[in-house]
């Protein structure tokens, strides 16, 4: 099997319970047991995991960096989605 | 015997921990041959990582045998310290890389066998052993796993494939009734408790070996003529080389440090 051929898929790893899974790379393997194996020997090697997910790419639909403008500017005027503005009464404590 | 060797004072429990040791570094070691050669990235780190699995075990099993002997010798005393004829380990597991297919099929037979092996080794009343085994039960059976997985893909794979991996399985089977050997100092060790019966095993490794060669849709070879030898020291041409590369260095500077 050429390296051509066998699919691509991302790994995501989750570190702690509780805490999400997260995107840490990719890998090439013919399927999705094998490449369930090759993440745990690429990327657990030291103690990073407690749950793997594989992706196959083709799966994943990316935004195009060229609609950048179109989808992620107007939001740099809208400070007011930040909750910076609001006062925390000290009462709750850390949020 | 070559000048700077170790003489190892062999207690059947001395030998006991020394073979089932030398099995884990030749192993560990034939896979570390794969580093920079293997047929893809994602494989060259799944073979070093069972590799380091073994030398890991290794290096544990010589510590307690050193305990043990109270000579003085280290993990690497023993390791690069003793000739061919003092190494111990299964013939089956200094047989040469060849291709992908080969080295997984030793590594499956083998692995095969260590996965109950070390799970039965957790009751050991010795308790060095009995931690051993708990930390290499967990890596055997990932090693089994990985092995399984591939063996079905290259046996149901393509042509090429299947053909390598029944000569590969062909070559390789003749070594594994070694696995099953005991001596007078095994039998002694095991009557101690701190061993285990490795005739309890074959039906557990039969069991694995055929599901796995079933489900690869290859047949397993027909019981025949089977070699032995390496537990007492009675190699195969292969394991000469290996040890020369592999001491190569403490033996032309010995003691040197880095």
């Amino acid at each position: 099997m050429a390296a051509a051929e066998i699919p691509l898929w991302e790994v995501f790893i989750r570190s702690r319970n509780g805490l999400s899974h997260k995107h840490v790379g990719s890998l090439h393997a013919p399927d999705a047991t094998l490449a369930l194996q090759a993440a745990r020997d690429l990327y657990t090697r030291r103690g990073e995991g407690l749950s793997i997910w594989v992706v196959p790419s083709h799966a994943i639909t990316a935004s195009d960096p060229a609609d950048k403008g179109m989808m992620f500017e107007p939001t740099a005027s809208k400070i007011y989605r930040h909750p910076t503005f609001y006062e925390v009464p000290e009462e709750v404590g850390h949020m | 015997m070559a000048s700077g060797s170790i003489r190892v004072a062999e207690t059947p429990f001395v030998s006991y921990l020394l073979r089932r040791a030398d099995d884990a570094l030749v192993l560990g070691h034939r896979l570390s041959e794969w580093c920079g050669h293997a047929p893809m990235m994602e494989e060259e780190m799944a073979l070093a990582n069972m590799g380091l699995d073994l030398i890991g075990q290794a290096r544990a099993l010589y510590g307690h045998a050193g305990a043990v002997e109270a000579a003085g010798h280290d993990e690497d005393d023993f390791a690069y310290l003793r000739d061919e004829r003092g190494y111990r380990n299964l013939l089956l597991v200094e047989q040469r890389n060849g291709d992908f297919a080969r080295t997984i099929v030793r590594q499956f037979l083998y692995a095969a066998f260590a996965e109950p092996y070390w799970r039965a080794m957790m009751a050991s009343r010795d308790a060095t052993l009995a931690a051993i085994a708990a930390k290499a039960e967990k890596e055997m059976t990932y090693h089994v796993r990985h092995c399984a997985e591939w063996i079905v893909r290259l046996g149901d794979g393509t042509a090429e494939s299947r053909t390598r991996t029944i000569a590969a399985l062909t070559d390789l089977w003749p070594f594994t009734g070694e696995l099953f050997e005991v001596d007078e100092g095994d039998r002694a060790v095991i009557a101690d408790g701190i061993g285990i019966d490795p005739e309890t095993l074959r039906v557990p490794w039969r069991r694995t070996v055929a599901h796995v060669l079933a489900e690869a849709g290859l047949e397993v070879p027909k019981e025949g003529f089977m070699r032995n030898g390496g537990r007492i020291g009675r190699h195969s041409e292969h394991l000469g080389h290996l040890l020369a590369e592999m001491q190569y260095l403490q033996r032309s500077m010995p003691g040197e440090n880095w």
